[in-house]
């Protein structure tokens, strides 16, 4: 259950390009942070950085170490494989596969993780992670249809079920709500604030009264310019993020001033 | 105000000249497909009419259309969906190793290689067949009556020669291996990044990502590119009627001398000699060559779109 992760002296690389520079910081358990910054700042970056989905592209690498409750997660003897079950991701735009039926699509990561399941502890699978996603009323009756015929706010809280049906330690959420419209994201919002009690959450956000509303603690990245790389400016309590930052980029940004 | 006042017409949406233009060259062109296609139908009709009415004597052979037309329609089959059977998971792994698994520079080189099996003219596919594949293949055929005998498909005696449907089928596959694969690469490659992503980020490894969200998506392509090469191996004449002995009776044996032919390559075969109802007769065998692949076509729609909702097209 929720873990501790902690990250030092993180340098990400794109190939020869260095896209985020010396993150250093340490993410509580059973809270919500909230990662904010412009455009290019590299806080998705750093965000995949932290379940190893960013080495999918060619090239990616890191330097520095992440970990989780004390476990490397970049250790040599360690599987990205592994790591991406224990810690769940939530993407921009929600994503069901569109082969499979709602039931399959909750229970897709527990299928990889153990094969034979039987069918009554594969119900309360899905209808656990579902109640847990706030879906299982308005879906119950049609678990075997195509989770694409969902409106965007009910795929995206499948795709939520998706993650937490396996119970992972943490969870990452890549802008979630901004393909959303302003209902959906309530409801995502208020899903967030209950899962943080079983689940460490990171969420990148461009909503920044997303993440003042949801979040305890809250980084600022920003980049000095085009080609340069990312840094995290500021990591401290939402509240004082938003009161009274240390930094004065953090408040530039933050009122509006930025650029 | 009154209100008795009929109400204004509608106003004309504006008609550019452009739009017409091309709705109309659309038109025609889905149009001219629909007439070709009933102007053969029509000609081949018309034309096995005579044999399909001529009493069972007068049809070559003697038996009647029927007896001559099967052992055709077994040979055509049988070295058709051998092809398909053998170059269909071949071309799949070939996609997904280009795809997913081949650095990048290589998966373009093979592209190109694979690409360019297309382009070889199918004589030159029968002239290998005979010249190369069939004698190198006599060891197999005789392995295979040996030890797969029991096997009805693989009952002796083995052919000396590697004239069998086993080397047609093996052609045939190689020729119809670029079209397979290059559909499904185009499918395979355009599985969205979203949904392999969902599954890498769920845990999968390659291998379950590609069965998580790339088979499914592609699977559709594979069908439809399956579909084409079954098309073309159905089809395929010349390559056929070089490397097959042929003349044999309807039997399903894959390793003997004597074959059926398929109908493609007896009608190239015969119509050169063929006069009067041997025409007819002929024409007669192409008909039914026409509505096994208009079937097989129709089949792989249904199959299609059996599931169109779990598709991803939505």
């Amino acid at each position: 259950m929720a873990k501790r992760i902690e990250v030092s002296d993180l340098n990400i690389y794109y190939g020869d390009f260095l896209a985020v520079e010396g993150v250093n910081v340490a993410i509580e358990p059973r809270s919500i942070t909230a990662l904010i910054g412009p455009s290019g700042c590299g806080k998705s970056t750093f965000l995949r950085s932290l379940n190893r989905m960013h080495e999918v592209l060619p090239g990616a690498r890191v330097e520095g170490k992440v970990a989780m409750d004390g476990q490397d997660l970049y250790g040599a003897d360690v599987d990205p494989v592994d790591v991406r079950r224990q810690i769940g991701m939530v993407f921009q735009r929600p994503n069901p596969f569109p082969t499979m039926s709602i039931y399959e699509n909750v229970l897709a990561g527990n299928r990889l993780n153990n094969k034979r399941m039987k069918k009554s502890e594969a119900d309360d699978i899905v209808e656990k992670s579902l109640r847990g996603a706030n879906l299982w009323n308005e879906v119950k009756d049609r678990l075997d249809r195509p989770g694409s015929g969902l409106s965007g706010g009910q795929q995206q809280r499948l795709c939520i079920a998706r993650a937490i049906a396996v119970e992972p330690d943490v969870l990452l959420m890549d802008e979630p709500c901004s393909a959303l419209d302003p209902i959906s994201t309530l409801a995502i919002e208020d899903l967030m604030t209950e899962l943080k009690e079983r689940f460490t959450i990171v969420i990148v956000t461009h909503n920044m009264q997303q993440a003042a509303r949801v979040s305890e603690s809250t980084g600022f990245f920003n980049l000095n310019g085009v080609g340069q790389p990312g840094r995290l400016i500021e990591f401290n309590p939402t509240e004082r993020i938003f009161s009274n930052p240390d930094e004065k980029a953090t408040e530039d940004y933050i009122s509006g001033r930025f650029g | 105000m009154t209100t008795t006042s009929a109400p204004p017409s509608p106003p004309q949406p504006k008609r550019r000249v452009g739009d017409r233009v091309f709705a109309g060259t659309a038109k025609g062109s889905g149009i001219l497909i629909l007439l070709i296609l009933a102007g053969v139908a029509a000609f081949l009709v018309s034309e096995a009419i005579p044999a399909i009415t001529a009493p069972a004597e007068d049809i070559p052979g003697g038996e009647g259309l029927a007896h001559y037309v099967w052992p055709l329609i077994v040979g055509t089959l049988l070295g058709a969906v051998l092809a398909l059977l053998i170059a269909t998971p071949l071309a799949v792994a070939i996609a997904l190793y280009v795809t997913y698994y081949a650095p990048r520079r290589l998966a373009a080189a093979m592209g190109y290689v694979i690409d360019l099996l297309a382009a070889i003219p199918s004589v030159v596919y029968g002239f290998w067949g005979l010249a190369v594949l069939a004698p190198t293949l006599v060891p197999f055929h005789e392995w295979a009556a040996d030890n797969l005998g029991f096997i009805p498909l693989f009952e002796g005696p083995a052919s000396s020669t590697g004239r069998t449907m086993l080397t047609v089928g093996i052609v045939l596959a190689v020729m119809i291996l670029p079209i397979i694969s290059a559909i499904s690469r185009e499918v395979f490659g355009q599985a969205p990044a979203l949904h392999r992503e969902a599954a890498l980020a769920l845990g999968a490894t390659r291998w379950e990502m590609i069965k998580m969200a790339v088979l499914p998506y592609g699977k559709s392509g594979v069908i439809g590119g399956a579909m084409l090469g079954l098309g073309r191996a159905l089809g395929e004449t010349m390559a056929v009627a070089i490397v097959l002995s042929g003349g044999g009776a309807a039997a399903l044996t894959l390793i003997t001398s004597t074959n059926p032919s398929t109908i493609a390559s007896n009608i190239a075969l015969r119509f050169p000699e063929a006069t009067g109802l041997g025409v007819n007769t002929l024409i007669a065998s192409g008909l039914v060559l026409f509505v096994i692949t208009l079937a097989v076509n129709m089949l792989a729609r249904w199959v299609v779109n059996r599931r169109a909702d779990f598709s991803g097209a939505n």
